[in-house]
């Protein structure tokens, strides 16, 4: 059993599951904000507010009667994801590329009939994958399509872009890779990979997969070493700009890339997990103690996003 | 926003745990009420027998009995005399059981039982008002051997208590002179140095002790002297001087009354027997609590029925306490919060062994059942449901199946709660289906892990007897959850989980 001593962790600033809930989560996110981030389809729409895009929303199925309809549209649409709105953790995201004839592609290359996409719907409003298992709705979004740089790095799914924003800070990031292991999902605990992102250029810093470092992606066997996102400081303000749209104190935003909308808001996370650290191969303590000394906080995005570029960038 | 100062926090969690500990102590020493479960404590029963001759007319007995005897402390007291009526009666401070009958004849034997705990603290309490010596008159030739012996016995001493000491040396055999014989051949000893303290300005009476020695028949009781000193009544002996009273002896009775009168019989005599005996300490607690100024606190006054039920019911605080250091400090992961609590709940009613093997079966079973409910794509509620009546079904049939095999212990399944094993079963479904059977198998194990914990530690005989006895301490139990809610630590599974982070240091 390999151990690391607790001195060395204080040492390296890494933040620990219960100072993360009890000193950021339960003192910096107020509880009524809560459903905005915790329902997808309330989120579009205080963001859209602020100027953050999202996917296209296609249909809202919010009665089980409602359902009927999706047959109906599903047929036009080329590919679209279906999502709990109430879900966490990505859980009860079915994700259709194409249609085949009758049947429907998910990301995995699997085949599903519609009849399991309306189980699937019928599941989602029951409130299955609902954080308390309460009823929900079902939201129908157009597919991501991901830009061919940050693309051919994934083993299909989506890679997104996690950034941790404190009071309105990004303070980290990090790149998102599905692997075989994840099964086409973006989560880190199910196995895929997390590359740390230099606040300041956007550049990758090191790779993790099970929390163990690695330098070449499992499946596509490309290096992680010098990959760099295109426009980051765009990014790290329309991340920035959730905190105004929620108030949430502490939390993770996920981003994507679409190849014609640009830059897109996937969902957000009042408890964003730790992993993000081990991914960066630095502590977050430093960072959320540098922000909450400031004796003068900034007020625009923008302002903050360069602050936080100089303040917490790697590289120069 | 909330950056509240910890203080008042941490000192409202030390007022609760000082409280929970403090209220303890004070039950523990008012009450008695032992720490551990298996104390024993001796218990004295005395038997006072009253044998007389009815003359075929009313009868009426009455026995001086012990009240507040210093060094004990009073259990029980009952009489046991058919056809008598009975009756404890207080007369000036002074209690007395009696006995009446309209028409007896012939021998009659009375019982009169009591239970009397040692108790050091017990002393003799001082009167509410001072005695004064009783006024004696002596006839010639008494009157001045007494003066002689009194006055020898003056000029040796300087307080009533040495007074006392010096008379009853003189008054020795040894020492005859010719006085003390003159005055002993006459009168009954005790009475006699009590009437002779009396005369030199000293209280004093006799009082009738019992020597207390396992298993005695026929005792009967020895005088002592007792004097006022000016504060409160002392003990002598009135053979040695010795004073203060030996160990293991009970003042029967102290006041100045006869010890028994009987109207309507003749040749009425007393005699004694003991025994001793040790009860839990525990019991001898319960008996005493409603007397008691912090008895109110206890559960003991509650019908049996429902202190059962609290027994139970204190021991889950624990079981919260067990899941809250390991989710909390040690980071196991479990499936539902308190669902390992609720099947520890199980295990202590079905015993570990039993209930872990039945708790898998049911699990597992349940597993390969909800395998085809999720095929047949139902709503979640009747899922759960049709799932509540297959954990039912599965339960019955482990108990048939197990009690026609001979093994009783296969009916102990009924004790799980079915709800949380059907919720059990859909969450570990669910796990298994989206992230996998390793997740099922860590989360199970760690739940049943956690389960066991919390099973052995509200299954200890101790803890039971702590939480029931002492419902105050579940207040350190709150204290410390409490304090557990601000650990901001890392987990001990962290240390493992960052391990890699070595490199980066």
């Amino acid at each position: 059993m390999d151990w690391i001593s607790p001195l060395q962790l204080r040492k390296i600033g890494m933040l620990s599951m219960n100072r993360r809930n009890v000193d950021y989560i339960a003192r910096y996110n107020e509880r009524k904000s809560y459903p905005l981030v915790d329902n997808k389809l309330k989120t579009k729409l205080v963001v859209a507010e602020y100027g953050v895009k999202t996917p296209k929303l296609l249909q809202v199925v919010r009665q089980q009667h409602e359902i009927s309809h999706f047959r109906e549209q599903a047929e036009a649409w080329e590919g679209f994801a279906i999502k709990p709105a109430k879900g966490s953790g990505g859980k009860g995201i079915t994700v259709i590329t194409r249609r085949d004839e009758d049947q429907y592609v998910k990301a995995s290359g699997a085949k599903v009939s519609i009849d399991t996409l309306e189980r699937h719907l019928s599941n989602i409003l029951a409130g299955l994958y609902s954080l308390a298992g309460t009823p929900d709705v079902a939201i129908v979004e157009n597919l991501v399509q991901s830009i061919p740089e940050l693309a051919r790095y994934s083993f299909q799914g989506v890679p997104d872009i996690r950034i941790v924003i404190f009071q309105g800070y990004p303070v980290m990031a990090m790149l998102r890779l599905a692997t075989t292991a994840s099964d086409g999902k973006a989560n880190l605990h199910q196995g895929a990979v997390g590359v740390g992102l230099d606040i300041g250029s956007g550049r990758s810093l090191n790779a993790v997969q099970f929390n163990r470092p690695i330098t070449l992606h499992p499946d596509t066997g490309l290096a992680l070493e010098n990959l760099e996102i295109a426009d980051w400081e765009q990014m790290l303000v329309m991340a920035s700009r959730c905190y105004e749209a929620t108030g949430l104190g502490y939390m993770g935003v996920d981003l994507v890339v679409d190849v014609t909308e640009g830059p897109l808001l996937l969902e957000l996370n009042a408890r964003p997990g730790l992993a993000i650290q081990m991914a960066n191969g630095r502590g977050l303590l430093p960072r959320l103690r540098e922000v909450e000394k400031l004796k003068r906080p900034h007020f625009t995005p923008e302002a903050r996003v360069a602050w936080a570029m100089s303040k917490f960038g790697a590289f120069e | 926003m909330t950056t509240r100062s910890r203080l008042p926090f941490f000192f409202a969690i030390f007022l609760l745990i000082t409280a929970g500990i403090t209220l303890a102590t004070l039950r523990h020493l008012e009450l008695g009420i032992p720490w551990l479960s298996g104390e024993q404590r001796p218990v004295w029963m005395l038997e006072a027998r009253v044998d007389f001759e009815a003359r075929d007319e009313p009868v009426l007995a009455s026995l001086s009995i012990p009240d507040d005897p210093p060094g004990f402390r009073l259990l029980s007291e009952q009489a046991a005399s058919p056809g008598y009526g009975f009756s404890v009666v207080e007369d000036a401070g002074n209690r007395r059981a009696e006995w009446s009958k309209r028409v007896a004849d012939g021998q009659q034997t009375l019982y009169f039982n009591v239970q009397l705990v040692p108790d050091d603290t017990n002393t003799i309490r001082p009167p509410r008002r001072k005695p004064k010596p009783d006024a004696v008159f002596w006839e010639e030739p008494q009157a001045t051997a007494v003066r002689e012996i009194l006055q020898q016995a003056a000029e040796r001493s300087s307080t009533p208590e040495s007074m006392t000491r010096e008379l009853i040396k003189l008054m020795q055999p040894e020492n005859s002179a010719q006085n003390t014989t003159l005055l002993v051949s006459g009168a009954n000893y005790a009475d006699l140095l009590v009437r002779m303290l009396n005369h030199a300005n000293i209280p004093a009476r006799t009082a009738d002790g019992l020597q207390l020695e396992d298993a005695r028949r026929r005792q009967q009781l020895r005088p002592f002297l007792q004097i006022f000193n000016g504060e409160r009544w002392l003990t002598f002996n009135p053979q040695t001087g010795e004073q203060g009273l030996p160990e293991n002896v009970l003042l029967w009775r102290q006041s100045a009354v006869s010890l028994l009168d009987v109207v309507g019989g003749d040749e009425s005599q007393v005699s004694f027997s003991m025994m001793r005996q040790t009860v839990p300490a525990l019991q001898l607690a319960r008996t005493e609590a409603s007397e008691n100024g912090l008895g109110f606190l206890s559960l003991y006054q509650l019908p049996i029925e429902e202190q059962s039920m609290f027994r139970m019911l204190l021991l889950l605080p624990l079981g919260a306490l067990i899941v809250a250091f390991m989710r909390i400090v040690i980071g196991i992961r479990t499936s539902g919060t308190f669902m390992p609590v609720l099947i520890a709940v199980a295990f202590v009613q079905t015993s570990l062994i039993p209930g872990l093997v039945a708790f898998v079966a049911v699990v597992a079973i349940g597993l390969l059942m909800r395998g085809y409910l999720s095929s047949l794509n139902l709503l979640l509620v009747s899922r759960i449901s049709a799932l509540i009546i297959l954990v039912i079904f599965i339960t019955t049939a482990i108990s048939i199946v197990g009690y026609q095999m001979g093994f009783n212990t296969g009916m102990t399944v009924t004790f799980f709660p079915m709800i949380i094993l059907a919720w059990t079963i859909e969450r570990m479904s669910i796990l298994w289906e989206e992230e996998g059977a390793r997740e099922v198998l860590v989360q199970g194990t760690g739940s049943l892990f956690v389960a066991v914990c919390a099973y052995l530690a509200m299954s200890a005989p101790l803890a039971g007897h702590l939480t029931f006895n002492f419902p105050e301490l579940h207040l350190v139990i709150l204290g410390l959850i409490l304090l557990m809610g601000q650990y901001t630590g890392y987990k001990l599974t962290e240390l493992r989980r960052f391990y890699p982070m070595k490199a980066y240091d």
